[in-house]
């Protein structure tokens, strides 16, 4: 039992796939219980100082989901998302952080299915890459 | 006395003598050899104090930030660059500066010349393209060229962007086949190998922040290292957050890095923090096709979209 559980944060965006991850429960639909959710306005909203204080907190995984192109609440808030997202990752990844460790996807209020789906490939790729060492604020 | 310094002398002091403007900002001699100063004149008396040599190494772009007063500056290549990514953030109007344009040759990288010499070095002279450097009993003649910045070497912009004068005839610009050789060797190596090589380049860093305040890019009112409401980022020496700190600080320039090379001067540990941001440089030009500071006509990219950007990384 001493193994140490897989926590992934997942920054959702209100209005498609948070609904998304809604109605996967209200589906009973089966997903990785190693995802804590956190709503957020747009995925434009999500700025690369919240994902670094989350693997400083101790997470071992970032997954990001808005809107699909074209279907932003905000018209226009998950372009200039995927636009941050690409710098930010390639330079996390540039400075030795896995890939792995950061998704992104679009998902909207009806894909459960689709959400589930991906929580179990997100889940799947961070599992398998154990534990996150990197950019944790040990104690002390 | 070279012809830069006084030309930049001339124009200087004309431009205050007639009240086209309210101060001159420039470089003037520092208290060591193989440094410069900012420095600002407010008479033309002052402005005799300027001199150009190839250690003017800091940005002037960074003192005019939110100014309200007229401002003639003394700008190269890089310099000319940042005062475009200010007009286009509306940091300043275009007609509150008068640019004092150098063409430029490049900056010599004072670390290199400093290790040449067992003791400190006592005089620094520059003729043309070639200098002098003297210290306890040594002398060594150098060729700039070969002593040359790291940026400076790949340096494609030499000639001010804008200018309103000109200190000289325009420079040869360089034409460079692989400006990237340096990120696409960082990025050869393993994920492990580029972790420890960012841990080692990191492991002197005393948080001082002078690359943040020696930056034209950096001013936010109040920085996110200094936020407490949420706290982003731990105020120690601890290791994770340097790292977080030059991450956001090098993302913040996202864009708009014209890779003066301000940074590494500042440092007092020298600290190569050029390896952060060149990595934006490199995807913001191969991604978007943008470079910095080059016209007021295009919105840098993270200001904008298209809505066919590429979406493969994404599920």
């Amino acid at each position: 039992m001493a193994e140490k559980r897989i926590k992934i944060v997942a920054f959702l965006c209100n209005w498609c796939s948070y609904g998304a991850a809604d109605l996967a429960g209200v589906s009973r639909m089966q997903y990785p219980a190693d995802i804590r959710i956190i709503r957020v306005p747009c995925s434009g909203r999500v700025e690369p100082r919240m994902i670094l204080a989350a693997f400083r907190e101790g997470v071992d995984g970032v997954w990001v989901s808005g809107c699909h192109p074209g279907e932003c609440h905000y018209l226009e808030g998950n372009y200039y998302a995927r636009r941050k997202f690409v710098l930010m990752a390639n330079l996390l990844s540039h400075m030795g952080l896995d890939k792995g460790r950061i998704h992104f996807s679009w998902i909207s209020s009806a894909e459960a299915t689709k959400f589930a789906r991906v929580a179990r490939e997100v889940a799947h790729e961070i599992v398998s890459l154990g534990p996150n060492e990197k950019l944790v604020k040990k104690a002390g | 006395m070279n012809n830069y310094t006084k030309n930049i002398r001339k124009i200087s002091s004309n431009l205050l003598e007639d009240g086209r403007v309210d101060l001159v900002l420039g470089f003037k001699r520092g208290t060591l050899p193989m440094a410069s100063v900012p420095g600002i004149a407010r008479t033309p008396e002052e402005a005799q104090g300027f001199v150009w040599d190839t250690n003017c190494r800091l940005n002037l772009a960074n003192y005019i930030t939110d100014q309200k007063e007229k401002i003639g500056i003394i700008a190269k290549g890089c310099d000319s660059r940042n005062i475009v990514n200010h007009i286009m953030e509306n940091k300043i109007p275009r007609d509150q500066v008068y640019i004092i344009g150098v063409p430029c040759t490049g900056m010599v990288d004072k670390n290199r010349i400093r290790a040449l010499l067992d003791d400190e070095i006592k005089e620094f002279k520059e003729e043309g393209e070639v200098i002098l450097i003297r210290g306890a009993g040594q002398e060594r003649v150098l060729d700039k060229e070969a002593y040359l910045r790291d940026n400076c070497k790949i340096c494609t912009h030499r000639n001010p962007v804008i200018h309103d004068d000109l200190v000289g005839a325009l420079v040869k610009e360089q034409k460079i086949e692989d400006p990237f050789r340096d990120v696409a060797a960082i990025e050869a190596m393993e994920g492990e190998e580029r972790w420890n090589h960012f841990e080692g380049l990191l492991s002197n860093c005393i948080r001082c922040y002078a690359c943040r305040n020696a930056c034209p890019l950096c001013y936010c009112p109040a920085c996110f290292v200094d936020e407490s409401k949420p706290q982003w980022i731990g105020k120690g020496q601890d290791p994770t957050d340097i790292r977080t700190f030059h991450f956001l600080r090098a993302y913040h320039c996202a864009g708009r890095c014209t890779d003066c090379g301000a940074c590494e001067e500042a440092c007092p540990m020298d600290i190569q923090v050029r390896d952060f941001t060149r990595k934006l440089v490199k995807d913001s030009f191969e991604i978007y096709g943008w470079e910095p500071g080059l016209t007021l006509d295009r919105r840098p990219p993270l200001e904008t979209f298209k809505p066919e950007d590429s979406d493969k990384f994404i599920k």
